[in-house]
C-alpha cells in the first residue's frame, strides 16, 4: 500500500505521535508548522470554530500536495494532519513535518506545503464570533485556480 | 440524466442540504451550475469555483454522465 502522508482527522493532533514518521538515518534537520486557533480575525472576536472538509478530494488534494513537495525539494519525508470538526481558541488545527538532510531544505519544503494546503484542498472553516454570530470564510483575495 | 450534488460550507447552508440527486439536462458542469445557482440562489460567479466530478477536479466542459457526483467548490480556507 502506498504511504499516505495527508490525512484529516476528527481528534487532537498529537505531535509526538505523528513526527517520528519523519524519522530518517540521513536526516540532520526537522522543520515544522502548526496552525492554531487564534481569537481573533479580521477585528472579531472569535470563540471556536468549525472545520468541514470534502473528504474524498481533500485526501487526494493533500497527497498530491506532499508528493509535490517530495519531488520538488531536497527532503527525506513530510507529512501534513488537519483537524475538522469543531475546534476552541488554542487547539491544533493544523500540523506540517518535514525531514531534510539540511535546514534550508526542510524550512522551505515545510513553508510550501502549508501554503498550498491553504490555497488548494477543500476544508472550510466557520467562525463562531464572541457575538453569538457565525460565517464560513471564503476568501476573495486570491483567484480560484484550477478548472 | 440524473447527477447527484453535494454542497459545502455556505453553498449548503445556501441550499439548505447537503446534497441533492436531479433530473438535469445539463451536459457540462458549467451548465449545471447556472442551474443549481438560479435554483438555490447561489451568489459565486462560476469563476470563483472550481468543480469535482466523481472526487477529482475536472474542466468546466467535462461532459456529465448519469450518475455522476458533482461539487461546486467554493474558496476554500482550511489551515
Amino acid at each position: 500500500m502506498t504511504t499516505r502522508r495527508f490525512r484529516l482527522s476528527d481528534d487532537r493532533i498529537d505531535v509526538a505521535t505523528e513526527r517520528p514518521a519523519l524519522d530518517h538515518a540521513a536526516a540532520g534537520a526537522y522543520a515544522a508548522f502548526e496552525g492554531w486557533v487564534r481569537d481573533h480575525n479580521d477585528g472579531r472576536s472569535v470563540r471556536q470554530l468549525d472545520y468541514q472538509a470534502y473528504p474524498a478530494l481533500a485526501l487526494a488534494e493533500g497527497e498530491a500536495i506532499l508528493a509535490e513537495a517530495l519531488a520538488r525539494f531536497r527532503v527525506r519525508e513530510a507529512r501534513c494532519v488537519h483537524r475538522v470538526g469543531r475546534l476552541a481558541v488554542g487547539d491544533l488545527a493544523v500540523w506540517v513535518g518535514v525531514s531534510a538532510d539540511h535546514r534550508g531544505e526542510a524550512f522551505d519544503a515545510c513553508r510550501w506545503i502549508i501554503d498550498e494546503v491553504k490555497r488548494r484542498v477543500p476544508i472550510w472553516k466557520n467562525e463562531h464570533y464572541v457575538d453569538g454570530e457565525s460565517g464560513w470564510l471564503h476568501p476573495d483575495n486570491r483567484p480560484v485556480e484550477g478548472a | 440524466m440524473n447527477v447527484k450534488l453535494l454542497y459545502f460550507a455556505s453553498l449548503a447552508d445556501r441550499a439548505g442540504r447537503t446534497e441533492e440527486t436531479r433530473d438535469s439536462a445539463a451536459r457540462t458542469p458549467r451548465e449545471l451550475y447556472v442551474e443549481v445557482a438560479a435554483a438555490h440562489g447561489f451568489a459565486f460567479a462560476a469563476e470563483r469555483l472550481r468543480v469535482a466530478v466523481n472526487g477529482a477536479f475536472v474542466g468546466w466542459d467535462h461532459a456529465l454522465a448519469a450518475g455522476d457526483e458533482v461539487v461546486f467548490v467554493p474558496p476554500v480556507s482550511g489551515g
